[in-house]
């Protein structure tokens, strides 16, 4: 039940969106500026764009920019192959699902930041350190969904692919992996966020070169607008993972049943 | 019955005991730093973790934690209901919504530091305001999408105001709501742990990493342990609260399922 294949809801029309996105930018000129928040803390959109400008012009904001993004994918790689290739060979067996079931549930929740001092203290900020924060979370997305997507496969296909049989390469090939497909793209979608979360994370906190040290770094020097204008930055990163995970997903389920009703 | 009970905890049991096992095999003797015996990990677990800590750490912790997710699941679902049932007001802030969810939650911290200082406010505020978007959007969906024979039904019977949110909206949404709820308690974790590592005097995520900084390795391991601990306890309580409330949802689709 936990999730069902997605389906997008009708986009609203765009002008009315646009308008509410520069409503947010006007408020965030107008509020610091009649003094309802402190302007020291919080700075006008106009002094936000200035300072965003400013850091797309210097080539280490870009070379961050690409340390996070390297991070990002190469840690979501691992992760969706490892959870691809474990979560059909546990859910194609009875015997393996119900002996791991209780340590998946168990190492699942485990909060991905608690490994951060380990990771600090055996691989310093290399990206060894990151991978380990971004895989750890984004393996559990991918994993559960696999292995619910496996144990949806229609019992007649299997049987019936079985009585003309099929060996097991071609069942997983031709009855498995397409049953489980929708699911394995809502584990790529929802671990896609995750890594992007601990990435940053790990470069908030363990200081591995990215966007996320580069943020600390302002912070710290009390660089407020290029504070905010990376927030902004990292912000629209999210967005563009959330499009094109859902673009992948889109171009990949074409086939599927669920993605026909789209945009009635 | 009693049989298919043993079964089923002996396959439950199997692994992690072997696991455990292994853990404790292989790091008996271990002369590394990194890795220390798990009877020492265990034994700071007891020391440090079950005594003193309990009270200093592990309840501010979680008292933030709770305090936090509390304030924003009541602003997320109220805002989420709104949302979803007006149109037009969808149609204006889906965009800004769909930023602001984008916006990885940690990237505030600094930020929210800058704005609320470092006690206690600041950091019920960043997880409130960090676990609120999965909530939101997850409710929004949930109350667009309530089935419309259902909502012309209510209107006919001039069902409105609240007691349509109360019998109508809010009980056709909550299987959304808790997705989103979910989601939105294991940001709120990772928040908790983020805004003590930043700026606390208290707190799992502080001990942790002084735990950490002053090379009490063994200890470092024992919180990340009862950190992990808290998260499974925290996931299963909610599912048993989930279990519960939506006992009916999942009824139904078995129900709809079983040919």
């Amino acid at each position: 039940m936990q999730c069902p294949p997605h389906r997008d809801a009708a986009g609203p029309p765009a002008p009315l969106g646009t308008l509410g996105l520069l409503a947010l930018v006007a408020l965030g000129e107008i509020v610091p500026r009649l003094g309802l928040v402190p302007r020291r803390f919080v700075p006008t959109s106009g002094e936000i764009a200035v300072a965003l400008v400013d850091e797309l012009g210097q080539a280490a904001f870009w070379q961050a920019l690409l340390d996070t993004v390297q991070g990002w994918a190469l840690g979501l790689l691992i992760a969706s192959v490892a959870g691809v290739v474990l979560g059909i060979v546990i859910g194609s067996s009875a015997f393996l699902r119900e002996l791991t079931a209780s340590t998946i549930e168990f190492l699942r929740p485990i909060p991905s930041v608690a490994l951060i001092p380990l990771a600090v203290l055996v691989f310093g900020t290399d990206i060894e350190s990151k991978l380990l924060l971004v895989v750890y979370a984004a393996f559990w997305q991918m994993l559960v969904q696999v292995l619910y997507g496996v144990q949806d496969v229609d019992p007649v296909a299997a049987e019936t692919a079985r009585s003309y049989r099929f060996g097991r390469w071609a069942r997983i090939r031709y009855v498995v992996w397409p049953t489980a497909l929708p699911y394995v793209m809502t584990g790529l979608r929802l671990a896609a966020a995750v890594a992007l979360i601990l990435a940053v994370t790990s470069e908030l906190i363990i200081g591995n070169p990215g966007i996320g040290n580069r943020l600390a770094v302002a912070q710290n020097s009390g660089a407020v607008d290029t504070t905010y204008a990376l927030v902004v930055v990292a912000g629209l990163l999210g967005v563009l993972v959330n499009l094109v995970a859902r673009w992948i997903e889109r171009r990949v389920l074409a086939w599927h049943p669920s993605q026909r009703s789209e945009g009635v | 019955m009693t049989v298919a009970f043993a079964r089923r905890l002996g396959f439950a049991l199997a692994l992690p005991a072997v696991l455990l096992g292994l853990w404790w095999w292989f790091s008996a003797d271990s002369e590394s730093f990194y890795f220390p015996p798990l009877s020492e990990i265990l034994q700071a677990l007891v020391d440090e973790w079950l005594g003193p800590r309990r009270l200093d750490d592990v309840v501010p912790s979680l008292v933030r934690l709770l305090t936090g997710f509390a304030l924003a699941a009541v602003v997320a679902i109220a805002l989420g209901v709104l949302i979803g049932t007006y149109r037009r007001v969808r149609d204006v802030l889906e965009p800004v919504l769909e930023f602001f969810r984008a916006i990885p939650p940690p990237v505030l911290v600094p930020i929210f530091l800058l704005v609320f200082g470092i006690d206690d406010t600041f950091k019920i505020v960043v997880i409130a305001f960090g676990c609120m978007w999965p909530i939101l959007l997850n409710t929004a969906e949930g109350v667009r999408a309530v089935d419309e024979v259902l909502s012309d039904t209510a209107r006919t019977y001039r069902v409105s105001g609240a007691a349509r949110l109360r019998h109508l909206v809010l009980p056709a949404a909550s299987p959304q709501i808790f997705a989103g709820l979910r989601q939105g308690l294991s940001v709120a974790i990772i928040l908790m742990v983020i805004s003590e590592l930043f700026a606390a005097s208290n707190g799992l995520g502080f001990a942790i990493v002084q735990s950490q900084r002053s090379f009490a390795i063994p200890e470092m391991w024992a919180g990340m342990l009862v950190l992990g601990l808290l998260g499974v306890l925290l996931a299963l309580l909610f599912r048993l609260v989930e279990r519960r409330r939506l006992a009916w949802y999942h009824g139904l689709r078995r129900a709809q399922r079983a040919p």
